[in-house]
């Protein structure tokens, strides 16, 4: 417990994720809430990366989460825009609203 | 037994990106919301550091807080949401919801702590992390790492932000009726024969006026 090890690193991780797990539920219909909650999962993952690059000293890890934060912004830039469009278009972000491939 | 300090910053930090992450999914503003995540990114960086990761801490800080978290502010307070009809039925789930997350977290803390993940190799115990040199620095492995043994993957990454830029820049191009740009095209296509309109003016002698 006073002295830190991997499993502190890995704990906090899943208790980020299972945080945004819950946050998904909640926000089901708010999709900008929505995806923050992904952000912060992605956050949880980049986490365990880092933690189990820097105990089994191994630089690679470090460099997966160099490459998620790239995917992760292109994402976040990608799926804004369709919100801008999508808002644009039925003057709503509700996903409830937004079914009409439904049929 | 007194805690040694990177203990004490892990524990505060990690409650601190806790916190944040509880109030960004439960928070009522969507302003607030992003602003607790900028938090929680906050305090992960140094979580990052602790960690001797430094150069992705101060990428997190840079590239998320200043810019994907500017741009997720600039979106929430673009749009005009009903805020009252998104918030309706908002812990219908939570039950279902808290009790998924709870046996993922029992699951995964109950793999963690398993005798047999306990035993591999330098992971589990803990105790033989290098001693990295005063001198030593973590971008300059990074950077050699990445323009050596990653070079493809870093080139492909450069490929997918231009395409990512495009996309994003495609999506949100609109054109309004009304406003005065140049047609490119269409200026190279004109003639002489649409702009240009001679006159003959027959001339008028001194005579003929008076």
């Amino acid at each position: 417990m006073l002295n830190l090890s991997l499993s502190h690193f890995l704990i906090l991780g899943a208790v980020l994720f299972a945080i945004s797990i819950v946050g998904i539920f909640l926000n089901r219909k708010n999709l900008i809430v929505l995806m923050m909650a992904i952000e912060l999962m992605l956050l949880a993952v980049n986490t365990n990366f880092i933690a189990f690059s820097h105990y089994m000293n191994d630089v690679s890890g470090q460099i997966f989460v160099f490459f998620i934060l790239t995917v992760a912004a292109a994402e976040a830039a990608i799926g804004l825009a369709i919100l801008i469009v999508l808002f644009r278009n039925l003057r709503t972000i509700n996903v409830d609203d937004i079914g009409s491939l439904k049929g | 037994m007194v805690m040694n300090l990177p203990t004490l910053m892990f524990y505060l930090l990690s409650a601190l990106t806790v916190f944040a992450a509880l109030r960004v999914i439960t928070s009522r503003n969507p302003v607030h919301a992003a602003l607790f995540l900028v938090l929680a990114f906050f305090s992960t960086a140094g979580i990052w550091l602790l960690l001797e990761a430094e150069f992705l801490a101060l990428t997190l800080v840079l590239v998320y807080v200043g810019a994907v978290m500017v741009l997720f502010l600039f979106v929430v307070m673009m749009l005009d949401i009903n805020l009252e009809r998104l918030r309706v039925g908002f812990w219908k789930w939570f039950p279902f919801a808290a009790i998924l997350a709870v046996v993922l977290l029992v699951e995964m803390v109950m793999v963690l702590g398993s005798s047999q993940t306990a035993g591999t190799g330098a992971a589990g115990t803990g105790a033989e992390v290098a001693k990295h040199a005063a001198n030593y620095s973590n971008t300059k492995e990074l950077g050699r790492l990445i323009y050596t043994e990653y070079v493809y993957a870093f080139e492909l990454a450069a490929v997918l932000l231009l395409v990512a830029i495009i996309a994003a820049i495609a999506l949100t191009l609109r054109h309004r009726p009304g406003t005065k740009k140049q047609d490119q095209s269409k200026q190279i296509q004109v003639r002489r024969n649409d702009r240009v309109r001679l006159v003959s003016v027959p001339p008028v002698s001194d005579a003929a006026k008076k």
